[in-house]
């Protein structure tokens, strides 16, 4: 199905399933423990070797000599097969730094051996006894270092005179400010296991988000023949980004069960989720806005770097500026330098995550410069087109909606207006907001739908990370062809199921729903078919025609009816800007004496086409706003500077928000659909959440207490000497 | 985790005995510490010796007037014990301050006494650390290292790390004493100060107990009541090691005494600090920090530390 114009009217305007709470269809399994996640695929694999990995032990440089002598006659030991032993393996386009193979070391912990044995305790325990030479290569690992030593700036884009804006403005700002760099830190690490005992045909049972992508990843990695590898992944516990890519467990468990004859399996340590795998860049940023004393900004200007190792892009924090507010002159730039940590890449909302922790707070510091209101200065420079871009304009944009939404129910205008002014005890207690745009692209994504006895099977190689896909794609497919949600069975994550758009860049559920839909639709041509009529409507478990009704399980009793399509997303799209909108107020408490920060509420009013389901659709801005906390407060991969590693790599010390950090989320949806994005009118909300959502608690922040903060996470060390007087 | 054998042992004398003549034994309770660096391979005991049997599990009252702690009394029956809740609250908001439900559930007496330091370099076996590998070096000691969480005072040039137990702190504060008993069978009982020992340029010995030495209880002396209170300051909420924390005791004669967790490589007191709980926090931390160490990262536990004792002396 083409989708080359805005959706007119159709059904899921007068929908029955979708936008309609459903709990989870996958929540039982999850619950109970019992949904199939892929370390513990012992259904498809019997008894299993297990895989364990060796990382190397520096940053950079070249493994002079490997001894694995003790470590393959150790107990229970099949194999060892060492980043010596083979060549270096050709990288996918998806990956920066090599999985494994060869001598050269590229970052800490990156692979350097697999040891395949009976149990995991066993390879686990040989590992150690593998003897390891380097020759150390001196490395970069310092960002400050390289943003004082720029000279020239990349510039990404400049429309007007940004210069002579800042020489003739009323009110300026120009500020510096840091992210920190992050993990993914999602609960089940990466894990495969890997059939491959022939060298031939290899299957893969793992977690990952884009099955597309990784079976072609695993094409080039072994030269292979796509058509000879499967790939499942049915259940994901937590991706944010860190599984888009084939990484080294896939590629450890393939080599060993090639090495072995058997399935082998292999999850990646915790520590390796933060050196091995992963992450995404810190920032340092400089932001200037000019404005005229209306409060109207007259010009961006916005450069930042990140660290990337060489052949990477970063994280590329200045995208958002471009488009979010009005301003006639403005301009970005963005750098990823090359440097020598662990690779940084993807996470839940790359480059406007960043990007506007930065650049809400700068816009509340406007604010202030100016006397006015946060808010009020939001909505003086709302835009209805790309600024950059004018004869752009935006699908469907109700930011200001949800500024005015947001001031009215979380009481804004009773808040205290004096940094500093409020206290209750020892706790300083301050309330701040901040603006949340992502983009809503969609890709391609096909599906898919089989019909047998009334009953429908939906087949995508769409997955679901925990995001809800199995329920909102059970409720897509119930909807389009008349049916209830308990009629229809979804199956995700396979490599044998049409491609879909798959999870990430918050286009999954927007894209794989007008699949599914597609397919749904081609299904319905095929039942036409069958009854020798031209058009039916499909209501409850019939099809209608002029002159008569069949229920769907009659149509073609002990026949099996397929409908397969891919929905495609025509060019129309790129004359329109089309994206997703938010505003966030949180209210904070920071001690006065110790300057811990604790949040006391949330509030996030969405705008986001239509919501498919807002039960899944409200635990992901929760969960973006969990993990924007976090981003504020708490979560920063700590840097050895000269052994060039992030040292906190476990949970105990890479902190994320925990339940008590949560206090009450309320979240507000905005009834709005924006027929450009796809038939269902709807977008993704995926990420929106955690856009947006650290300025916010920084704001609050400074509310509380008078002092700006520009450096994230915003811990107490970094304020203490500037709170009131023990 | 290297290959170990296992065996139980339901009495604290032979259990000792057993371990002094085994080499490379440890005991095990709730295995909460002991098990996790034993899978990153920082542990490596030949031999476990599951104390849990022991039956050294209750609280009793000693004849004068104090409390009996048995070393496997788990961190949640300590905390929510009645006679603790009343009349030792600092030691019951200490112990709930720590880890997490589940895990005080399991953790013992003893082994919160004996949990090993949160460095982050003790816990990355690629990295030089003079507590795990003698003579090895310190990597928390070079140039660029994360230091945040490390200590500022009593550490050495070969060590900074601290202790990080709540548990600990309070019960320095309550001036218990450790009880144990030697493989020969004889019993002792030490201060914690005299329990804990500062690295100096053995960072590896952390304690003062012999070889095969177990601990079998802490000792309350009676309740000296007072105002008292346990202040961990973390950047979350919850499941934090403490950046710092402060046990205070304050009694009605304008006297009290004060001991700092966070900071140090053992509980932090000192007597001459106490002293100055009259005169304010500031005069406090003049005394019990005078000639701390910090590093450029954890100069602010300096502050921290006397803030947070001003906010629990404040009165609001
Ligand atoms: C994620 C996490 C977070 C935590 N957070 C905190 C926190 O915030 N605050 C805090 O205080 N603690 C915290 N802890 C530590 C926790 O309190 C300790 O792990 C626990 O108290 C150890 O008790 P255990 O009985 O499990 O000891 P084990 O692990 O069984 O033993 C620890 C050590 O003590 C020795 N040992 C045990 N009993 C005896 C005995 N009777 N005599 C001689 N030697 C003995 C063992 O040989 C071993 O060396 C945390 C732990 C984890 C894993
Ligand atoms: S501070 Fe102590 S524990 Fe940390 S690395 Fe140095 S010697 Fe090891």
């Amino acid at each position: 199905m083409d989708f080359n114009q805005s959706a007119d009217e159709n059904l899921f305007d007068h929908a029955r399933i979708i936008g309609k709470p459903h709990t989870r269809v996958d929540g039982a399994l999850k619950v109970t423990g019992t949904a199939p996640y892929a370390y513990e695929r012992h259904d498809v694999a019997d008894n299993p070797l297990v895989g364990y990995p060796l990382g190397s032990s520096i940053a950079k440089g070249r493994i002079t000599r490997m001894d694995a002598t003790a470590a393959r006659n150790a107990d229970g030991v099949a194999a060892v097969i060492t980043a010596l032993d083979i060549d270096e393996l050709p990288r996918a386009k998806s990956n920066v730094a090599k999985l494994f193979g060869g001598d050269m070391v590229e970052h800490y912990h990156q692979a350097i051996a697999v040891v395949v044995a009976d149990t995991l305790e066993q390879a686990r325990a040989a590992t150690s006894l593998i003897e390891v030479e380097y020759e150390e290569i001196p490395g970069e690992f310092d960002l400050d270092d390289a943003w004082k030593r720029l000279q020239d700036r990349d510039v990404v884009s400049h429309v007007g005179d940004v210069d002579a804006a800042f020489d003739s403005a009323e009110v300026t700002l120009d500020e510096t400010y840091h992210t920190a760099s992050q993990s993914h830190a999602m609960m089940e690490p990466h894990a495969t296991i890997a059939d491959w005992t022939d060298g031939k045909n290899m299957t893969l049972w793992t977690s990952n988000q884009m099955i597309k992508w990784t079976r072609k990843a695993l094409a080039t990695t072994f030269e292979l023949d796509p058509a000879n590898i499967r790939l499942e992944s049915p259940y994901i516990g937590g991706g944010f980004g860190g599984k888009l890519w084939l990484r080294a467990d896939a590629v450890l468990a393939a080599l060993g069960s090639r090495e072995t004859g058997r399935p082998v399996k292999v999850a990646l340590p915790r520590s390796f989720i933060f050196n091995n795998a992963t992450h995404r860049s810190g920032t340092v940023q400089r932001l200037r806005i000019a404005a005229g004393k209306d409060g109207r900004i007259t010009a961006f200007d916005h450069s930042a770097i990140s660290h990337t190792l060489p052949g990477g892009s970063g994280e590329d924090a200045v995208n958002q500026t471009r488009c979010f507010y009005a301003g006639e002159n403005r301009r970005v730039a963005h750098h990823a330098i090359d440097m020598n940590l662990p690779e940084s890449a993807d996470m839940r909302a790359p480059g406007e995550a960043s990007g506007l922790a930065v650049l809400e707070i700068a816009m509340d510091e406007m604010a202030e410069k100016l006397g006015m209101d946060p808010v009020e200065f939001r909505i003086l420079n709302d835009t209805q087109v790309n600024p950059e871009e004018p004869s752009k304009r935006y699908s469907d944009r109700h930011f200001v909606e949800c500024l005015r939404k947001g001031a009215e129910v979380f009481n804004w205008s009773e808040r205290n207006t004096t940094p500093g002014g409020k206290r209750e005890g020892q706790w300083l207690i301050g309330q701040g907001m901040a603006g949340a745009y992502r983009g809503a692209p969609t890709m391609d994504s096909g599906a898919r739908v089989r019909l047998s006895e009334g009953r429908l099977i939906v087949e995508t190689d769409m997955t679901d990370i925990g995001t809800g896909s199995y329920t909102i794609i059970a409720q897509t497919a119930a909807e389009t062809m008349g049916l209830e949600m308990d009629d229809v069975e979804v199956r995700l994550g396979n490599s044998a199921f049409p491609a879909a758009s798959g999870s990430g860049g918050q286009m999954g559920a927007a894209s794989s729903t007008a699949g599914v839909y597609a397919a749904c639709v081609a299904l319905q041509g095929e039942i036409a078919k069958c009854l020798g009529v031209e058009s039916a409507r499909f209501e409850s478990g019939q099809v209608v025609t002029d002159d008569k009704r069949v229920a769907l399980r009659d149509v073609a009793p002990n026949e099996e009816l397929v409908g397969e399509d891919t929905l495609h997303f025509g060019d129309f799209k790129d004359e329109l800007e089309i994206g997703t909108f938010a505003a966030h107020f949180v209210e904070v408490a920071v001690h006065a004496y110790t300057g811990e920060t604790r949040l006391r509420r949330t509030l996030s009013v969405v705008d986001a086409g239509r919501i498919l389901n807002p039960v899944t659709a409200r635990s992901q801005v929760i969960g973006g706003m969990t993990m924007a906390t976090g981003a504020a407060l708490t979560e920063s991969l700590n840097i050895d500077s000269r052994r060039g590693y992030f040292t906190n790599h476990d949970l105990a010390g890479y902190e994320i928000a925990v339940h008590a950090d949560i206090p009450e989320q309320e979240v507000i949806f905005l009834d709005t659909q924006d027929g450009a994005s796809t038939p269902l009118k709807a977008k993704g909300v995926g990420e929106l959440g955690i856009c947006g959502g650290a300025a916010a608690v920084a704001n609050a922040m400074y509310n509380a207490t008078g002092i700006r903060l520009r450096d994230y996470p915003m811990t107490l060390d970094r304020m203490l000497d500037r709170l009131p007087d023990a | 985790m290297k290959a170990f054998s296992y065996e139980r042992i339901d009495d604290a004398a032979q259990a000792a005995a057993r371990a002094f003549e085994v080499s490379g034994s440890k005991f095990i309770a709730g295995g909460t510490n002991l098990l996790d660096l034993m899978k990153h391979e920082i542990e490596m005991p030949a031999h476990l010796i599951d104390i849990n049997g022991t039956g050294l599990d209750d609280i009793v009252a000693t004849d004068d007037g104090g409390l009996r702690i048995g070393a496997l009394v788990s961190n949640t029956a300590l905390g929510a014990d009645e006679r603790i809740k009343r009349d030792y609250p600092v030691l019951s908001r200490a112990l709930f301050a720590g880890a997490s439900s589940q895990l005080r559930n399991k953790a013992s007496t003893g082994g919160n006494l004996l949990q090993r330091t949160r460095c982050p370099y003790f816990y990355d076996t690629a990295m030089p650390c003079n507590k795990r590998e003698p003579g090895a070096g310190c990597a928390a000691l070079d140039e660029g290292a994360d230091t945040r969480q490390l200590g500022v005072i009593g550490t050495s040039d070969h060590c900074i790390a601290t202790h990080p137990s709540d548990m600990a702190v309070a019960l320095r504060v309550l001036d218990a004493e450790v009880e144990t008993v030697n493989p020969e069978g004889q019993t002792r009982r030490l201060t914690l100060d005299e329990f804990y020992q500062l690295p100096g340029d053995t960072p590896n010995v952390e304690n003062a107990l012999e070889p095969g030495e177990i601990i079998t209880g802490v000792v309350l002396p009676a309740p000296v009541g007072g105002r008292q209170q346990y202040y961990k300051v973390r950047d979350r909420a919850s499941y934090a090691f403490a950046l710092v924390s402060v046990a205070l005791i304050e009694t009605d004669d304008g006297k009290g005494r004060v001991a700092l967790g966070g900071v140090a490589p053992k509980p932090w007191r000192r007597d001459e600090a106490d002293a100055e709980l009259g005169n304010g926090a500031k005069a406090v931390m003049e005394k019990l920090l005078d000639g701390a160490r910090p590093t450029d990262e954890n100069a602010y536990k300096l502050t921290l530390a006397e803030r947070t004792l001003a906010a629990l002396l404040a009165k609001e």
